[in-house]
């Protein structure tokens, strides 16, 4: 029964899995440290029981923590948990992207223990969530900047918030009329489960109010990844993207931004996040499942010291402290 | 009647059993595809369902642009990949040396085994660039991209399942047509195509059967914008197909929400073609059999 949506997810969680493992820069240390035996078992009982706080009555035996979500986030989890298991053998934790939705709905679902979010869990999620009897803890672990992205080729350096507006819900299509080249725009987008797609639509589309009901123009491209809005944005001079700062390179033109017409225009930096100049940063979040405990809680506390917000900083996002 | 052993009624059983696993499983597969989607008609009206807008965070459930993106793609690639196909398959049977056949009919079987991930990379880095640079699109993520690739996914299936139809024609019926002094090419076109028809009408279905099932090279070249494609023009824009939609959102959705049902309900629209397709296609092979069989009496 269950067969069928379990094979839609798996594709995703499999997708998503490679994907870390591109973007990861760290060689994992997991299967070096221990006998792999050790560690299928630890997955195996954890995936078995799907109990964290059964595991942290056990501190002497190995822990594996589950972390899932935000793809935003998945090189930021990924640091964290490579340099978390440097210092704290007995505890491995097994990272995956997905996106945020994803994330939280593991955790719904009770087969994770931490889920990554770069948006806040909405009120039917955790009703789901209580509903479940999990009751989700949120915690702010890092800021991030939201870049827009164009082609080097495009001579369009600054763009003013409701110009973006216009832009994504289709009424400007010409590069034309933002001050560029005569070419059509293509937009470029991240999945409806990207929690950086919602937070753009009601920030930056919907210039942040609840009343306003802008939809994305049926025309912008949804990418099911970062990677796929890089190579478009690298290679066609029509195109113009968002993601997260810290998936910006330098192949790619960031666009200085201005809340509004005839404000200035600044672009996304740690110094122009943490004064809050930049108009589109917003928090990221790890939800528990319910008030932390053991070995879940030591690496939440572990997070906000300024050992792993320095990791933070490294990565390009913006440390919280 | 010959006494049979226990072994012999195992083998029987088994056999039987495995022929009709086949009907069960679709019989089951329909019925979870109905009760999972089939609660979206009573949750999203009809009229919902049939809007052209899909956004599905914010409860617009238009199936058009899917079906219609499902479709403009799997004609695209039809129309790509049924003249070469067919061409390819009959240069293997008909006109090919000896070695160039035993060299080629493998290559193109390999050439269907590779991953549609890898696929859809190369389309994403190499076809899409060139798409937009050589036909002048906004963007090279379009519809007939996806259709480039899925034809040539579709291609070996229908090179391989039409060769061997045309293989089996038998030889005395070209050699009549040569003996009546038919060309080589009309001895093709005429006498041994139309011979093998069956078999080359199951090639093409089959082939068109995979184009409109695959996921993930779609997901990764089309753009997967939902739009409504009205024109032919759509083709070279980009479209979001039923897969893709059913593949991106599936890990997203709680389970059991509406969202949820609206996706099965996609899975039961996909199935519902597919059913049609091969409905359409054994009718006109079973048509076709009973007037040569009106024929040869």
């Amino acid at each position: 029964m269950a067969g069928l949506y379990r094979k839609g997810k798996r594709m995703n969680n499999d997708f998503a899995i490679m994907r870390a493992v591109n973007r990861s820069h760290f060689p994992s240390p997991r299967a070096n440290r221990q006998p792999i035996f050790f560690y299928w078992l630890a997955v195996l009982a954890l995936v078995g029981c799907a109990s964290p706080a059964a595991s942290a009555a056990r501190p002497e035996a190995q822990v594996t923590l589950q972390n899932k979500g935000s793809d935003t986030m998945v090189n930021l989890a990924l640091a964290w948990a490579e340099a978390y298991e440097a210092q704290q053998p007995d505890v491995s934790l097994a990272v995956t992207g997905g996106g945020s939705g994803t994330g939280l709905a593991a955790l719904i679902n009770g087969t994770v223990d931490l889920a990554n979010a770069s948006r806040a869990i909405k009120p039917e999620e955790r009703q789901a969530a209580e509903a479940n009897s999990i009751h989700p803890q949120e915690f702010i672990v890092a800021r991030d900047a939201i870049a827009v992205i164009v082609n080097p080729r495009n001579p369009v350096n600054q763009l003013t918030l409701p110009q973006l507006s216009a832009i994504y819900s289709g009424q400007i299509t010409n590069w034309r009329e933002v001050g560029g080249e005569d070419r059509p725009i293509v937009l470029l987008s991240r999945e409806t489960n990207s929690g950086t797609h919602i937070y753009f639509l009601e920030n930056v589309l919907r210039l942040g109010s609840k009343e306003n009901k802008t939809l994305f123009s049926p025309d912008t491209l949804l990418l099911p990844s970062s990677e796929g809005i890089s190579a478009e944005i690298r290679q066609n001079p029509n195109a113009i993207g968002y993601d997260g700062l810290g998936y910006v390179t330098s192949d790619m033109k960031t666009v200085a931004v201005a809340a509004q017409a005839g404000g200035a225009y600044i672009l996304p930096t740690i110094a122009t996040v943490n004064d809050k100049s930049y108009p589109i940063a917003r928090d990221l979040y790890i939800y528990s499942q319910g008030e932390p405990v053991g070995a879940v809680k030591a690496y939440l506390e572990w997070i906000l010291s300024p050992a792993a917000q320095q990791i933070v900083a490294q990565l390009g996002f913006v440390p919280v402290k | 009647m010959k006494p049979t052993t226990w072994f012999e009624l195992v083998i029987e059983a088994s056999i039987h059993a495995a022929g009709y696993s086949a009907i069960v499983f679709v019989g089951l597969i329909l019925i979870f595809l109905l009760r999972e989607g089939l609660p979206a008609l009573s949750e999203v009206e009809l009229s919902a369902l049939a809007g052209t807008r899909w956004y599905p965070i914010e409860h617009h459930f238009g199936l058009w642009p899917l079906i219609g993106g499902s479709l403009i793609v799997t004609l695209g690639a039809a129309l790509i990949a049924v003249p070469f196909g067919l061409a390819t398959a009959i240069y293997i049977a008909e006109i090919a040396p000896r070695w160039a056949r035993e060299l080629l009919k493998p290559l193109v079987e390999v050439l269907g085994g590779l991953p549609s991930v890898v696929l859809g990379f190369l389309g994403m880095l190499v076809l899409a660039p060139m798409v937009r640079e050589t036909l002048h699109t906004p963007t090279g993520l379009t519809a007939f991209t996806g259709s480039v690739l899925l034809a040539g996914m579709a291609i070996p299936t229908l090179v391989s399942v039409a060769e061997d139809a045309l293989d089996a024609v038998p030889k005395s019926y070209r050699d009549a047509a040569l003996a009546l002094g038919a060309t080589r090419w009309q001895t093709i076109w005429r006498v041994t195509l139309p011979a093998a028809r069956s078999g080359v009408l199951t090639a093409i279905m089959l082939g068109i059967g995979r184009a409109i099932g695959e996921t993930m090279t779609v997901m990764m070249v089309t753009g997967n914008a939902a739009r409504l494609p009205t024109s032919l023009n759509a083709l070279f824009l980009p479209v979001r197909t039923m897969t893709a939609t059913i593949a991106a959102e599936m890990g997203e959705v709680a389970n059991g929400s509406v969202h949820y049902h609206v996706l099965f309900t996609i899975g039961i629209v996909l199935f519902l073609i597919s059913l049609g397709v091969n409905i359409a296609a054994s009718a006109v092979v079973f048509r076709q059999k009973k007037r040569a069989e009106r024929l040869l009496s």
